[in-house]
Order: C-alpha cells, then structure tokens, then sequence
C-alpha cells in the first residue's frame, strides 16, 4: 500500500499544494522554517485519508470473515438431546480440539485430502509449466495462420471450470471417447488412480493456456537485438533458449507458476463435478471443508478451512522468498500485476464457493 | 519497508483468497429460534403473500397450480422461488435460509430423506397431522415425513423403483414372466443371453456410482433379502445375515458380470441409455425412463415389473418431495391453506397427468383412465406399498456417505461384504449414538 514515508524531494512542494486546496488559509509564513516537518504530516495525513476508504474494505471483505472463520473453528458441532430429538441451539466450545482431531480421529480423511490437493498441486503445475512455455513458443513464433492457433489454445482457458469438468466427465465416460481411442475400457470416474489421472488431464487442458499466455507476453517484451546478437555469437537455438530466453521470461513464468499453484491448492470445482463428492482419490481439502459445511459442523470446516489458507499462504511466501517471484517489486510494470494479483484468486474463490 | 509492504500485499491475496472460501462456511453458530420448547403445536397465524421453494420445475406445471392459487387469493399470492436441480444444492440453500432465520422462504418442497434433519434442528414447523387426508394417502409416503411420531412434512409426490425388462427378447427366449426373484432374473438372462441378438448384452444394472443413487440402490437389495438398515426405533441393524444376502447379490453380480463393469460409474441416465442402446436385458430405474424410453430405438419392446428380491418380490426405496414450512416464515396461517392445496388429490392428478409425477393418494392409482396413460401405474403402486423408507435419522447425510463408502468397498472388492457390513454397523453406531 502506498508509502507513508515521502521521498524528500517531494515534500518541498507538498504544503503549497495542501494549503492551496483549502481556501480562506493564507499561505503558512513560517513556511520558510519548517518546511520538512508540517509538509510530511500534511501529505501523510492526506495519504492515510486517501487509502482509508480501501483499507476498510478489505478489513471489511478480508479480516472480518477470516477473523470470524477463525472464531468459528474453535466450535463444535451441535448436539442432539436425545430426549426432545432436537438439536441443541448454541454450539460448544471446544478451543483447538478441531485442530488436534487431524491428528486422531478426523486424521485419515483429513491427511487424506491434504496429500491429494499437494498431490494435484505438484504434479499439474508442473505439467502445465512445460506444456505451457511450449505453447507460448509456438504461439510467440511468426507463422501463417498464428492468430487461429493462438485463439484455439486460448479456448480451453475460456470456458468455465464447471462446464469443462462436466465436458471431460462425458469424454471419460465408461464408453465414452477417451476409452474408444485407448481402445480399452477404464473407469476414469469410479474412485481410484484412474479418477486421480483424469482430474490432472482435465486440469492440464484447462489451464496450461493460462501459463502459455502470461509467458508469451514475458517473451514478446524481450528485444530482438538480443537473439540477433546471440546467433552472431554462434549460440544454438537451445543455448539462446537456456540462456536468454529462460531467465529473461522467469519473472513473467514465476508469477504464473505462483498463481496456478494457490489455484490448484484450493482445486474445487474440477474434481467435485469430473469425479463426484467424497471420492477418496480425489477429495482436496476444499472438498473436505465444503462437505463438513453441508453437514452442518461449520466448527470443522473452518478449522479446515483455517488450515488450507496456511498451507496457500506458507507456499505463497516460500516462492517470494526463495524463488524471488517479483509480484510486488518497485517497477511500475510489476506494480499493476500486484492488483492482479490480489483479485484474481479473490474471484476463484467465489465461484468456488458459490 | 519495501519488503514489508510486499509481504503484507501477499497477505492479503492469501488472505482474500483463503478468507472468502472461509465466509462460505463460517456461518456462525449463534442462539436459537427462540426455544421453541418441545415443539408445541404451533398456532397458524398471519395471512398476506408468501413464497414457495422448490427445485427448478421443468415441466412448467408448478406455476400453473400456483397460478391456479393465486387467481383465487388474490391477497395472498404465492411466489415460486426455483432453485437449483440437484437436490444437495437446494439443500444447501434452505439450510442457509434456516441459519440466517430468513423468512425469504415459506414453503420448501423437501427430500423424503431430509425431514428428520430438518426438523431437529427446528427449521421446519410440527404441523397438524388431522388437517390433511393423510389416511388416504400410502403409508411408507406418509411416513418419511414424520419425526418422532409428528408430521413435519406432507407428501407432494412420491417415486419408487421399477424393474424395465425387454419384452421382445424374453419372449423370444420363451419367458413368459418378469422374474419376481434374483435367480429367476439371473436365469431369465442365461436365457436371453442364447440368443444371437443378445450377444454381446449384460444382464442388469442399476445405480452404483458412489452418490446417492448407491445408497438407494444398496437399501433395495437389503431390504429385498428381509434386511433392514435401520431397525424401528432407528438403531442400526445391517451386520445381519440378511442384510449380508442382500449385499453380496450385488457383489456376486459385478464379479460373476451379471452386472456390467462399468455400473459401478452408473447414475439413473448412464443406465437409461445403456438400456435404450440395447446393452441391458434388465434395469433398476425411476418412473421417469418409462416415457423417454417410448420415444427411443426400443419403444414397445420394454415393459416394467416391480423390483425382484430374494425369495419373491423386492422392496424398493421411496423416492419422492414432500411440502414443510420454514420455521422462520411469515403468514404461516396462509401457507398451511397453501399446503393443503397443493398437497390435494385434485392437485396430484394434475401433477401425475401432465407431469407425470407418482402421486401420494392410493386411488389414483386404481384409476383406469389413469393407468391407460400410465400403463406402469399398477407396478409402481406395488413397488411404493412396498417400499421402505431410507433410514429416518438426523446424520442423513454422514449415514449416506458412511452407506456409499462400504457398500463402494465392497462391490469394487477392497472389502469383503461381510466385513463392510460389519464396518458399517460400527460406523452407523457412532454416528446415531449422540
């Protein structure tokens, strides 16, 4: 968010044109004396006054409920009197007990999703990042007929996840396409490794676009003079591409890399339509806290919920500490992908959730 | 400063990211409706517009009754609230609706599975039980709307399980009879299979996709073999020798290919058009087939028999909605006028001739009119008399997912039948102990 502290050439300026906005003041006369002290304050209180409206929204949209998922997890599920055959009104407080329990008796189902959604993690982004960088070669490459390539590896990226999960659902049908062309009859959908293989194509096909997309406009910003230079030096074409290509793209590929990554954590949608609700081999722990939700323990499913956001949250911060991933650095082209970075999860989520 | 800045910008898109998946179950648990202490009988009152929930109507014949209402009470019109068409979702936003105490709906159109939930939790309203012709109604329907003994919900529309069977080649084999029992089913097929055009055709399936549909489908087979799920005061009772027979038909079928491999990926339409494709020699399905069939490559060459069992007829589980008013809800006095309306003979034979929904009322079904139709209504009444309802408990939910993952471990061979049954007993325990 915005610097409260100013850059000192800027504060000469800064009390003229505060006072000039408030009409009936006479310029300050000791202006002259202390310029530096009245100008940072002046500018500072005009700052917090500026970014106070946004600050209050995300407190509003971002800490209110996290802070209130956070009190909800240290709940229990009502219980039934067995007398009235009612459920009792309050639930119980039961401190971290939701917490421990994935260390006992909720352990299995819980461990369970956890390695699933690493699993789908791991094994799709990485797939996607190379499958990706190959497509944004191609797509960055002039050729007759680019534009038609270009759109049509754009067209898995562009349809909704519900609707490609219930589009790869008949592909893998029992007699459906998939098993036609392998000639040999899988259950991709019953629960098992097949059901795990069929989420991280769907997946894949959906969002390798994604990386190829944000890699080709890293590419198309690399000067040509560059490769002109490369090829007098008589560098070979995969030299210029581990040389030059790779580290001048990697900023733009982090970002990417990053972005699929917290998706695929909260992965949802995909593997709950494709494979269907409670499906051990394919149960992330989206899945595990929208189920215990529907089962009215909200106590659980926060507390899973609570988790899952650690476990974004550890992974975010590992790739900006140690991958360098440059989200939020000083140039002015990065500043304008941090916005992106903060509402484009904020919207998967929603329809995750919806 | 710049790295604490940047940190505190990743923060907060983790956070919005993680924080609205968050909201989205952090519905909090606070005070109750109140106490309505021991759910005394509720007195009716206010009158004025109200709202009925139900899932999407696809046969456009809920807005005709409820045209049909509001013509005639013009100062309490109803409003038709359409939600989602599978029936988890619409759970999902009536419990939603509850939490928040809103009085956005009146009248919800509930699952026959979802009364006890609904009611112990005190979302839905006790209701006069002498203001509906329940006697003239089927009693396996009449009963999934109770709890403890008190109506909570009156049946709309109930559905039960059929056996579709090809006609032209069981003929042609030379059985004259829908098998009544598992193994005349089983032979009948032996049978069929002879035939040079049955070649390459399985012999039965049903649902067995690990959902819903499984639960159903499981509950039939026990209750075919004299087993129970539930005992009548709503104690587990599946670790039973029964229970194992009916369990282990369905094994023996996957393993012995009596059932097709890939019924274990089945949902009511993969086996539907595995039916009309002419893969099937017999199908467990809904009423629903029989007039989408007529209109496929096998018309007039199928017809329905009630379920098959063990020793003689099977027992099917009951389908159907019934109607409960929210307990937070305005102008209840209005809503139960509604209810009775909606729920009455007249209005069930509209439903069954336009929509062909199974209504709840006996007669109908002996109506010949009707049947001329229908021709399956005779069986279908059998199948709903005979019917057993899905365990009444609160946990329905935790009880159906605990049913679908033995039962799934057991016809996919992880587990033997005896010990899935076994396992399922322990895990139904916990879960109605409470």
């Amino acid at each position: 968010m915005a610097d409260t502290a100013i850059p000192p050439d800027t504060a000469p300026y800064a009390p003229g044109s505060g006072a000039a906005r408030r009409p009936g003041r006479p310029p300050a006369p000791e202006r002259p004396r202390r310029p530096r002290v009245r100008a940072t304050a002046g500018t500072g209180r005009l700052a917090a006054i500026l970014v106070s409206p946004t600050l209050l929204v995300l407190t509003i949209v971002v800490l209110y409920p996290t802070l209130m998922a956070l009190d909800e997890s240290l709940y229990g599920p009502k219980g039934l009197d067995p007398k009235t055959g009612f459920i009792s009104n309050t639930e119980p407080f039961v401190g971290l007990k939701n917490y421990t329990d994935i260390f006992t008796q909720a352990g299995d189902r819980f461990w369970n999703a956890f390695w699933n959604t690493t699993f789908f993690t791991v094994v799709t982004v990485s797939l996607e990042t190379l499958i990706g960088v190959a497509m944004a070669l191609i797509m960055h490459r002039a050729f007759r007929g680019r534009a038609v390539v270009r759109a049509s590896i754009l067209v898995p990226w562009a349809i909704p996840t519900a609707i490609s999960g219930l589009l790869w659902k008949w592909i893998f049908n029992a007699d459906g396409i998939a098993n036609v062309l392998l000639g040999h009859q899988v259950l991709w959908t019953a629960d098992g490794f097949s059901a795990k293989i069929a989420v991280v194509i769907a997946d894949v096909w959906k969002t390798a676009p994604f990386i190829g997309l944000l890699v080709l406009a890293g590419l198309q910003v690399i000067p040509k003079e560059v490769y002109e230079a490369a090829r007098l030096d008589g560098a070979s074409a995969l030299q210029q591409f581990w040389r030059i290509t790779l580290p001048l793209v990697k900023p733009a590929l982090l970002v990417a890399v990053l972005f699929r990554c917290l998706d695929a954590l909260r992965m949802f949608d995909l593997p709950y339509i494709l494979i269907g609700a409670q499906k051990g081999s394919v149960e992330t722990l989206s899945m595990l806290a929208q189920n215990e939700a529907s089962n009215v323990r909200f106590g659980p499913a926060s507390a899973y919920a609570v988790l899952l956001f650690l476990y974004v949250f550890l992974i975010a911060l590992a790739f900006v500490r140690l991958l360098g991933a440059d989200l939020i650095g000083g140039a002015g082209g990065t500043k304008k992908r941090k916005s992106h970075a903060v509402g484009v999860p904020r919207r998967r989520v929603r329809e995750v959730t919806a | 400063m710049k790295t604490s800045t940047a940190r505190a910008i990743q923060c907060s898109a983790a956070l919005a990211a993680a924080g609205l998946l968050l909201t989205a179950c952090g519905s909090s648990g606070g005070s109750g409706s109140g106490q309505s202490a021991q759910a005394a009988p509720v007195s009716f009152k206010g009158r004025g517009p109200i709202t009925y929930v139900a899932g999407k109507d696809t046969t456009g014949t809920v807005q005709t009754i409820i045209n049909r209402w509001n013509k005639a009470h013009p100062k309490e019109k109803v409003t038709f609230i359409q939600l989602p068409t599978d029936a988890d979702s619409q759970r999902q936003q009536m419990i939603q609706n509850a939490e928040t105490k809103s009085d956005a709906y009146t009248v919800l159109a509930t699952d026959v599975v979802w009364t006890s939930e609904f009611a112990a939790h005190q979302w839905i309203e006790p209701l006069p039980a002498n203001q509906f012709p329940l006697g003239k109604m089927l009693q396996p329907v009449v009963q999934t709307g109770q709890y403890r003994g008190k109506l909570y919900a009156v049946p709309a529309s109930s559905n039960g399980g059929l056996l579709f069977y090809r006609t032209d080649l069981l003929k042609k084999a030379g059985v004259t009879q829908p098998p009544g029992t598992w193994a005349q089913m089983t032979a009948d097929c032996a049978k069929v299979q002879k035939l040079p055009e049955a070649k390459n055709m399985s012999c039965y399936a049903g649902q067995f996709q690990k959902y819903e549909g499984l639960t159903v489908n499981f509950a039939e087979a026990v209750n075919s073999a004299g087993g129970q799920i539930t005992d009548a005061g709503g104690k587990p009772d599946v670790d039973t020798p029964q229970a194992k027979k009916g369990l282990d038909f369905l094994v023996r079928s996957f393993k012995d290919k009596t059932i097709p491999k890939e019924a274990i990926t089945y949902q009511e339409e993969d086996g539907r058009q595995a039916f009309q494709a002419g893969k099937l020699i017999f199908l467990r399905n809904w009423p629903y087939v029989y007039s989408l069939a007529q209109k496929s490559a096998i018309k007039g060459k199928f017809a329905v028999a009630p379920l098959p069992g063990l020793n003689g007829p099977g027992a099917s589980s009951l389908g159907g909605s019934n109607l409960a008013l929210s307990s937070f809800a305005k102008n209840k006095a209005t809503a139960l006028d509604f209810m009775k309306f909606f729920t009455s003979e007249e209005s069930a034979t509209y439903f069954l001739k336009n929509a062909s929904l199974a209504p709840p009322y006996a007669d109908l079904y002996d109506n010949a009119s009707l049947d001329k139709q229908y021709p399956y209504l005779p069986d279908l009444k059998q199948s709903i008399t005979k019917a057993v309802p899905r365990p009444r408990v609160v946990q329905y939910g935790d009880v159906t997912a605990a049913i679908q993952n033995e039962v799934y471990a057991a016809l996919t061979g992880k587990k033997s039948s005896a010990q899935a049954l076994k396992d399922l007993q322990t895990d139904l325990q916990k879960l109605t102990a409470q």
